[in-house]
This record gives structure tokens, C-alpha cells and sequence, in this order.
């Protein structure tokens, strides 16, 4: 059966006693079933933007947040939420001539962010293309499956969130639920987002991706150590997107974000813009720098060499 | 006070009371909203995931139809442009009818936005103040400003005027006229503003055409009078309310002209596109001949094209346009095209193939049109029980009763409407069949 028609089989299965079901469901939010859960679900509803938040107003959500994974997913789990550091812009630095195509990067990235197993969410993109026809997307392959990797004739382009300095998506938000952090990093608020989906529209490197069911993920898969604008578990209907792993990089001493750390070739790079000393700066100064669709002047923070 | 609950009771008659074919009418769209309503909350328990669209294309079906219905809304301005600034009475009598529709329409498209958000329990987020919305860098939050303005504004003139006929009272001009001449560049902005929404994404290279907003306005200057052609084919047909040939034919007039600069608009577009044959082609290639054997979009296109040809040439020699039988097919075939080019030809196109190049041909699920058939249908609900009561109003049938206590309906004739005459051949002119004066 194709998934055009499951889906219309689906729209049957809508007995009478289903959308009882539901109604009751709904009217049970409102029946304060007992005062604690109640409680949490006004909280949650009327939680203020992260932005709007004081110190104190952070600390009952991040305690809540843990006290709601930590009984979802039958272990505990750290909702932190650390500050930019002072004189630090992140910047990535992708190899295209290292990279094998492995697609290591995608899952490492899944496992350390928390994306849903069911449906599945990548943050990252890897595709492939023909060394003659260049970068031109157009020839791009997305779903490649070979034996064995790499292949001859072909290279590879891991594609994730560019960090943009101007960022399309961040403008169109209708209620600011996405900006970007004074490290450069580009973050939503999962609890302020509205789900319309407009930053979707706007992004042209198909970064940003929707929650279109409750995302899935097997309590032994999840990682505890969290952060409230990145990998902490996302609700249904709100878009998430890479962070350059917020949660690890703004660690003192920090930590590379997990894609790095998961390539076999060490074909990415990472580090402080603003450190004239830094790796990164040496690669972007000495290597051939080719920015994803530069035309649009979205100023990427990510830089393939090539 | 007591003036307003006699206003509300006598309207519940009006609305309440009916011929059989009212009845079917005003039931089969409850029927549907309901089926809406249930499909919506299996929706709401499972999440976006029981539409069609993903990651690649991530608007569809439900921003389609509000695309195309913010222009059905805009062209009252058709209407309230000749009526009101140049005082042109035989369209003066009827724009009050536009502007209902103006408001029914506005609710649908307020209608289709929520049905598409994520979550449908943060709106709160859009109401500045208490919510943070991000005005004025966001589109989205213009577009929200200007509909919620557009709509208060129709329903304060709309209901004004009626108010004021129901007491039998001239409407006070230094209040109304403002207002009128307001909500001309305000509909021109809700149209405006949801062109560039989309116009404004370099992202989207299918969209990002400065033609685009003024594409727009000429589809929804042949859309909405279309509509309103029909609607008033039937109000005259079926009540007493009179609406003159000549302001028929007016409108008919300017839907030619808009469909000319419609057509020319796209012309312009196509030839650029096409000649040049950049990168940029491929979306519109996709549109008109598909790519790589993915051709859903096709066949709709070119019945569009088929239509609005037909519709032009229909409404091009004045002789053809006043033959009110080649009239209404101009005009349905104008509501379906405009629908199809301004709907899903224009919004999925933009995201086929997506902004890395993945191809993923969306076609909505059958949980997306029950959806959507649910908010048409509230739409049309919303409009028929305005014009039961804002027609009996116009015809000086119902207003307040002579002692200034209670209401006064003159006419009670389309209370045995179903035995003067036999109704139940076309549920659909039964819209406003109430108040029929010649049996």
C-alpha cells in the first residue's frame, strides 16, 4: 500500500469513539487531574520567553523541565543552560577533499542532540556529488547508499546549520522564537515556538526541521546532559535545528560538538573566531574557503575548504 | 440595551427560520464543519504528521487556500472603491454584501493559519504585550496585524450600516466615510503584505519576484468580484433585494481588465523565466511540465491556464459578459483558475525542488481536505447567516418596530417559502431563497 493511500485509510479509522476520546482528553487538561501535574501544565503554559525569563523564573522552568525528562524517561536528566562566553564566536570548518561521505557525522550528531528515532530527524545532510559537475546541487544525490565509501568520481558535502551572521530565519519568526546567541549561534526556544514553520521557508540550506509527530527516542538512547536552547527533548509541532552542540561548546574547558568528534578523517574543524590564534582562523587564512549560496549574503559560520 | 436584544432575537428568527432548501443548505455545512472538527482534533492528537507535508515541503494544502482566500477578501475593495469615492450608486447599494463576505473570508483565513501551526496552544505568543510579537521584522507579524485590522474594520462598517438601516436611521457620514476610505489601502495591504511574505525569502527562488505582490493583487481583483457576481446572480434570483444590471455588468467590466493585467503579469513572468533558462527555471518548469517524471502539479496548471484564458475572453466582448448564462460560467471558471495558480501553484512550486534540491511531491491527505472543507464550509456558514439577516435589513423588511420596543419582520413570506415554490433542485441557490417575492 503506498503512503498516499495509509494515509487515507488512516482518515477512517476516525471512529466516533476516537474524537470522544479526544475531547475528553482535552477537557481533562482543564480538569486539574491532580494539583502537582496541574500545576506543571499551567506552568508550561504560561512560561515566559527565554529572554524575558529572570534568574529565578529560569531556575523553576530548568527544574521543572528536569523533573518532567526525568520521570518521561525513567533516569535523570540535566536541563542547563550556560551563558555565551565572553570574546568566543564559534566558527566550523568543513574539508570537503577529506570528507568520505560516511554519514558518521549524522548519527553521532543524533545520539548526542536527542533527535526523534520515530520519525527520524538528521541535522545534518550529507550528499553526494560528481566531481565534474562540482557543487551545483542540482546533480546533488541525497539518499546514496553504497557498499563501501568513498567511491570514485564522487565527493561529498556534509551540509548543517551555516550559523549565518544574517540569518533569513531568525528575521521571520513571528515571535522571536529563534535568535542568535552573542557566541554567534543561532537557537530556539522549543517552548516559545508556535510551529508555523516560516523559518523553514526561509532557510536556504534546509537546516530547520519540524517535529511532525512526538519525537520517539528509546530511554537507554537518550542523553541526559542537556541544554535548554539545544539538545534537551523537543515537544511535538515546534522546529529544531543544529546549535554547533550548545551544550558542549560552552563547557569550560569546552568540548568539540559531537559531529566532529565522530569523523573517522578529520575533515572538521572548529573553534573561536575571534582568536587570531585559533585553528580555525589558520584554515580560513590558509586554505580555500567556499561558502553554501554565498550569493544570498547569509554570511555563513561555516566554511568549506576544498 | 434592550434595542440590541430585540435586534439579536429578531436576527435568530431570521437565521432560524427557513425554506427546506435553507435547511439542507445550512445543515450539509454543518455536516462538514463538524467532519472538519473531528478531523482537526485527530490533528491535534497526533500532530502535522497525518498531513502530507515534511521537512521538504513544509507548507501546503492549508497555506494554499489561505493564500488564495486573503485575495477573495481584498477585492471588496472592488466594490467599496466606485461606491463610496465616486459615489457610484448602483454599486453603494450592494457593497455592504462585499464587505460581509470581506469578514466570512478574513475568518477562513485566520481559520486555515491555525489549522496549520504546530501549536495551535501558543498563539498567545502573537498578541503583543503579553505575547512577543516580532513586529516589525516578520511578515507573518504583519500579516497578522493587518488581517485582524481588515476584519475589525469590515465588521465595525458592515455592522454599522446595518445597525443604522435597522433603526431606520441615515448612517452618520463623518463616522462611515473615514472608515470606507480606510479600508481601501487596508485591503490592499492584506494582499500586499501576503505577497511579500512570500517575495521577501531569497531562499525560495520561485518566490522571490518583485512581480509577485502585484500578481496578487490582479488574481484577487478577478477572484473575489467573480465570486461576488454569483452571489449577487442568486440574491436577485431568489429575494426581493434588488441589484441592478448595471452593477453586475461594472464589476464584470473590471474583472476583464484585471484578468488582462493578470494574465500579462504571468506572461511577463513565464517569458523571463523561460528565455533566460537560468537555474532558476526549474521550479517553474516543474509548475508547467514537471521534472524527471514528477508531474503533479501539471495537469492543474494547465486547466488553470485553460480557465482563465476561457474566463478573459468570456469577459473581454461586453456583448458575451451581459449574457448572464456565459456570465456565471466566466465567473466559476475564474474562482476555480485563480484558485488553482493562486493556491497550490504558487505555494508548492516554491518548495519543489526543495533549497537543497531534493525532489518530494506533496499531494494533501485525506485528513488535510476534510480539514480544510470544514473551515469552507464555516466560511460560507458565517456568510449565510449574515446575508439572511443584512438582505431583509437592505430590503426594509426587518427593522425595529414602530413603538422603538422589540423588532418588526414585514415580510414573513420566506417562512413558508418551501410551499411557494419547490427549492430542492439546487441546495446551493437556496443561500439566500428566504425572502423570495415573486413565487
Amino acid at each position: 500500500m503506498s503512503d498516499k493511500k495509509k494515509r487515507d485509510a488512516k482518515v477512517f479509522q476516525l471512529t466516533r469513539r476516537k474524537a470522544l476520546k479526544g475531547l475528553a482528553a482535552g477537557a481533562s487538561v482543564l480538569a486539574l487531574p491532580s494539583r502537582d501535574a496541574a500545576a506543571s501544565v499551567w506552568d508550561a503554559f504560561f512560561q515566559k520567553h527565554f529572554r524575558r525569563m529572570t534568574k529565578s523564573d529560569l531556575e523553576r522552568v530548568l527544574a521543572r523541565l528536569e523533573r518532567e525528562y526525568s520521570s518521561e524517561f525513567s533516569q535523570e536528566v540535566k536541563v542547563g543552560a550556560t551563558p555565551p562566553i565572553e570574546g568566543v564566536k564559534y566558527g566550523y570548518g568543513l574539508d570537503l577533499s577529506r570528507c568520505i561521505g560516511c554519514r558518521r557525522c549524522v548519527y553521532g550528531c543524533v545520539e548526542e542532540n536527542n533527535q526523534s528515532r520515530d520519525p527520524q530527524i538528521h541535522w545534518i545532510r550529507v550528499v553526494r556529488l560528481k566531481k565534474e559537475k562540482g557543487t551545483d546541487l542540482h546533480y546533488a544525490e541525497h539518499y546514496y547508499n553504497p557498499n563501501q565509501v568513498p567511491e570514485p568520481g564522487h565527493f561529498y558535502m556534509p551540509i548543517q546549520c551555516q550559523q549565518c551572521e544574517k540569518p533569513p530565519c531568525t528575521k521571520v519568526c513571528p515571535v522571536q522564537a529563534t535568535w542568535t546567541e552573542k557566541d554567534g549561534i543561532v537557537v530556539v526556544d522549543y517552548n516559545w515556538c508556535i510551529g508555523c514553520r516560516y523559518c523553514m521557508a526561509a532557510c536556504p540550506y534546509g537546516a530547520r526541521h519540524f517535529n511532525w509527530a512526538k519525537p520517539q527516542i528509546p530511554n537507554e538512547s537518550l542523553n541526559p546532559q542537556t541544554h535548554y536552547l539545544g539538545n534537551r527533548p523537543r515537544p511535538v509541532g515546534v522546529v529544531e535545528k543544529c546549535t554547533f552542540c550548545i551544550q558542549r561548546t560552552r563547557q569550560q574547558p569546552g568540548r568539540y560538538p559531537a559531529c566532529l568528534e565522530a569523523c573517522p578523517v578529520g575533515a572538521r574543524k572548529f573553534g573561536n573566531l575571534l582568536d587570531p590564534e585559533s585553528e580555525i582562523r589558520k584554515l580560513i587564512e590558509n586554505k580555500r574557503v567556499y561558502l553554501l549560496k554565498e550569493e544570498l549574503n547569509t554570511q555563513p559560520k561555516f566554511f568549506y575548504f576544498f | 440595551m434592550r434595542n440590541i436584544l430585540a435586534f439579536a432575537r429578531g436576527s435568530l428568527v431570521l437565521i432560524s427560520k427557513g425554506s427546506r432548501a435553507y435547511y439542507i443548505w445550512v445543515f450539509s455545512l454543518l455536516a462538514l464543519i463538524s467532519m472538519g472538527v473531528l478531523a482537526y482534533i485527530h490533528q491535534l492528537q497526533n500532530g502535522l504528521i497525518v498531513t502530507a507535508m515534511r521537512d521538504q515541503v513544509s507548507w501546503g494544502f492549508y497555506i494554499s487556500n489561505f493564500t488564495f482566500i486573503v485575495g477573495v477578501a481584498a477585492a471588496a475593495v472592488l466594490l467599496v472603491i466606485p461606491a463610496y469615492v465616486y459615489h457610484w450608486k448602483p454599486i453603494k447599494e450592494i457593497a455592504i454584501l462585499g464587505e460581509l463576505l470581506a469578514v466570512s473570508a478574513i475568518i477562513m483565513c485566520l481559520l486555515f493559519v491555525t489549522a496549520d501551526l504546530g501549536r495551535p496552544d501558543r498563539f498567545w505568543h502573537l498578541i503583543p504585550v503579553i505575547g512577543l510579537l516580532n513586529f516589525p521584522q516578520s511578515l507573518l507579524a504583519w500579516d497578522v496585524f493587518v488581517l485582524n485590522l481588515y476584519l475589525t474594520l469590515n465588521l465595525v462598517i458592515a455592522g454599522y450600516m446595518l445597525y443604522s438601516l435597522y433603526h431606520r436611521r441615515e448612517p452618520k457620514k463623518s463616522f462611515i466615510t473615514p472608515l470606507l476610505l480606510f479600508s481601501i489601502p487596508a485591503a490592499i495591504s492584506i494582499h500586499t503584505v501576503t505577497a511579500f511574505l512570500y517575495s521577501g525569502m531569497g531562499a525560495r527562488i520561485f518566490w522571490n519576484a518583485s512581480i509577485l505582490a502585484p500578481r496578487f493583487l490582479a488574481s484577487a481583483f478577478c477572484s473575489g468580484p467573480a465570486f461576488m457576481i454569483l452571489v449577487f446572480l442568486l440574491v436577485r434570483r431568489y429575494t426581493k433585494f434588488q441589484i441592478k444590471d448595471a452593477a453586475i455588468h461594472k464589476i464584470a467590466e473590471l474583472i476583464a481588465y484585471a484578468m488582462f493585467i493578470n494574465l500579462f503579469l504571468l506572461g511577463a513572468e513565464v517569458f523571463k523565466e523561460f528565455y533566460t533558462a537560468s537555474a532558476h527555471l526549474v521550479p517553474m518548469k516543474y509548475l508547467f511540465f514537471g521534472i524527471d517524471g514528477h508531474t503533479a502539479l501539471v495537469p492543474w496548471i494547465w486547466t488553470a491556464m485553460l480557465f482563465n484564458l476561457t474566463a478573459f475572453f468570456i469577459f473581454l466582448a461586453p456583448s458575451v459578459r451581459k449574457n448572464h448564462f456565459m456570465l456565471v460560467i466566466g465567473c466559476v471558471l475564474i474562482f476555480i483558475g485563480v484558485y488553482i495558480e493562486k493556491g497550490m501553484g504558487l505555494v508548492i512550486p516554491g518548495f519543489v525542488p526543495d533549497v537543497l534540491h531534493e525532489i518530494y511531491e506533496y499531494k494533501p491527505t485525506g485528513i488535510e481536505v476534510m480539514i480544510s472543507l470544514g473551515i469552507w464550509a464555516t466560511g460560507l456558514f458565517l456568510f449565510t447567516l449574515s446575508l439572511r439577516v443584512a438582505i431583509p435589513i437592505l430590503n426594509g423588511d426587518f427593522h425595529i418596530a414602530p413603538d422603538g420596543r422589540g423588532s418588526h419582520i414585514g415580510d414573513h413570506l420566506f417562512l413558508v417559502q418551501a410551499k411557494a415554490a419547490d427549492p430542492g433542485e439546487d441546495a446551493e441557490q437556496s443561500t439566500a431563497a428566504s425572502a423570495r417575492s415573486d413565487p
